[in-house]
């Protein structure tokens, strides 16, 4: 499969990474190399052949259900590059 | 040379009081600050005096007979694990400022078992290369030259080229490695040492900066095989804040070296014979098949049939769980901020801001791979055909109790070699790939040195849960090939 430009426009829009208009191009063709590689994959019968969900060798365990995050609220709040209180500052979302 | 020490030996001469944990520390210390300009292995150092406290607790441990496996060894580690209280940077621009409240899994047992932390070692931004260029405090220089041009920087490999460059030199006795493709085993061959990873789930993830979960796995990088061992032992072990980290009991690993090997089935898979490998390297393969069948093992060749896909698998799965895994940095929690007049806008200016070229082209590669349309021709393929290259390797250990492959296609390249095209830099990690894929463990010695006097591993590869064998395997190997060769650029030289 090949990539054109506006997927790749829609794929840096879904992936929240803002390209310049002239950096689309190269990283279209950077993509298309790689995905005329992996083309090979086609080749590859995987009929009645389950997914692999990483890597199976434990199962999932239940822990108890309750309070784990080490109660340092304002600790994590400190990584932040802007705070407000003890929440997190974004710009306005609703006009 | 207190530089040039194994753990090992480290230990015995710290047990046996010839020198002090503060001794061994500012020897390291001093090398840091003499070849670390030239090398730039390691993205922070920590400062004299937290080193040199931890290393007078570690002196009085062993005064009070209290020492733990690791005690005062000075140690190198990845920029990928979290520290708390250290900038911990997964070498990129994203996090150039990040503090981590909090200690990983990893760290925090090599710190209970006495470890004492020099610093935090380059590597690959988020992990993401095979020849550690692409970090946002700059490449990482190979203390290896090539005899025919000595001007040539040569790569130490990646993503742990920063703990490779830096165990290779002198700058450490040992460093925490990560291996999400080959990170552990590819740096450890191009730099002529001992690179272990281990079965995933071995280690907890917890704390570690993820790149591709199913994948991920932290691992030692030391001078010898029975270091890894030492090392995977103080590193391992149970941790229910990772729920895919296993709960089996942790081996004494380092006994498993030197145990005889007699009767081992090693396979050989056919599938690695790639007509293109070049002929030092197969001479060096052969060359390690007759150590092995001196040692008194039997030499079986197998098939892992969907080798070929292996890489191909492996560069829709990765990009696809970094895509996930990296969604968190947002600008929002943590990690540097682009300011925008709207909340998508600060997310579009701080990731294009934040993350380099081949860590954006993953991410976009991996959003691709998993956007509506292109799931199940690329992503829930590729997952089956996982299932298939997994099948390969239990196929494969019905009948042998572990395989042997050259770790890499060849020796070290020069900076700015293979950049151009993508692909040809992912070949690199074309045998250390499809073990991933398993989640198998696997080990990386170094054996010998090519025509241009460099270094070239091969890779041991074990089934789940097995590491014993694999390093047993890697002891022989150890053993046969006598590597002692030491790169040109060597805290002990020309001091």
């Amino acid at each position: 499969m090949s990539l054109d430009l506006a997927t790749t426009r829609r794929i840096a829009k879904l992936a929240r990474i803002g390209l310049e208009e002239h950096e689309l191009e190269a990283t279209r063709q950077k993509l298309n190399g790689i995905l005329g590689w992996i083309d090979q994959l086609a080749e590859v019968d995987v009929e009645g052949v389950p997914p692999m969900v990483g890597t199976e060798t434990e199962t999932l365990r239940q822990r108890e259900d309750k309070v784990t995050d080490g109660n340092c609220r304002d600790a994590l709040l400190a990584c932040a590059p802007e705070t407000s209180g003890p929440f997190y500052t974004v710009p306005k979302v609703v006009e | 040379m207190l530089t040039g020490l194994t753990l090992t030996k480290a230990r015995e001469g710290l047990a046996a009081r010839k020198f002090s944990a503060r001794e061994l520390a500012k020897a390291q210390l001093d090398a840091i600050a003499r070849l670390n300009p030239v090398l730039n292995a390691y993205i922070t150092v920590l400062p004299e005096e937290t080193v040199l406290a931890a290393a007078d607790a570690a002196d009085a441990r062993y005064a009070a007979g209290t020492a733990g496996l690791m005690d005062g060894l000075p140690i190198g580690v990845k920029d990928l694990f979290c520290t708390k209280g250290v900038r911990t940077t997964a070498a990129s621009k994203m996090l150039e400022n990040f503090v981590p409240p909090y200690e990983s899994t990893v760290t925090a047992n090599l710190l209970k078992a006495g470890a004492v932390f020099l610093g935090k070692t380059n590597l690959d931004e988020f992990a993401m290369g095979s020849a550690n260029i692409t970090s946002a405090f700059g490449p990482v220089a190979s203390p290896w030259k090539r005899k025919d041009d000595p001007s040539a920087t040569l790569v130490p490999g990646g993503s742990s080229g920063g703990s490779s460059a830096a165990v290779a030199a002198g700058l450490g006795l040992a460093a925490t490695g990560t291996d999400t493709g080959g990170s552990i085993r590819q740096p450890a061959a191009y730099c002529g040492i001992v690179g272990l990873k281990p079965t995933y789930g071995r280690c907890s993830r917890w704390g570690t900066i993820a790149f591709a979960s199913s994948l991920d796995q932290a691992g030692p990088m030391t001078r010898c095989v029975a270091d890894a061992g030492l090392m995977l032992e103080a590193m391992a072990g149970f941790d229910e804040k990772d729920s895919t980290c296993s709960n089996r009991p942790v081996p004494a690993f380092s006994k498993a070296v030197g145990k005889s090997v007699k009767g081992l089935r090693v396979g050989i898979p056919t599938e690695y014979r790639s007509p293109n490998l070049p002929a030092e390297v197969v001479a060096m393969w052969e060359q390690g098949i007759a150590w092995l069948k001196e040692a008194g093992c039997e030499i079986v060749d197998v098939s892992l049939p969907h080798t070929k896909y292996g890489l191909t698998t492996y560069y829709i799965i990765a990009p696809a769980e970094c895509s996930s895994n990296l969604a968190r940095y947002d600008g929002i929690r943590f990690g540097i901020r682009k300011d925008a007049p709207t909340l998508d806008g600060v997310y579009e200016a701080t990731r294009a801001a934040g993350f380099g070229a081949e860590v954006r082209n993953r991410i976009l590669m991996g959003t691709y791979v998993l956007s509506a349309g292109y799931y199940d021709a690329y992503y829930l393929k590729a997952q089956k055909v996982r299932t298939l290259i997994k099948r390969d390797f239990e196929q494969a250990f019905e009948n042998v109790d572990v395989l042997l492959t050259p770790t890499a296609p060849s020796a070290a390249f020069a900076q700015g070699e293979n950049m151009d095209d993508p692909v040809q830099m992912y070949l690199n990690d074309i045998f250390t790939v499809p073990a991933s894929m398993a989640g198998v463990p696997a080990l990386s010695v170094p054996v010998g040195l090519n025509g241009n006097g460099l270094p070239l591993g091969l890779q041991v590869i074990g089934k789940h849960f097995d590491e014993e064998t694999v390093l047993s395997i890697g002891g022989a190997l150890e053993a046969a090939a006598g590597f002692t060769h030491l790169p040109s650029v060597h805290a002990g030289a020309g001091a």
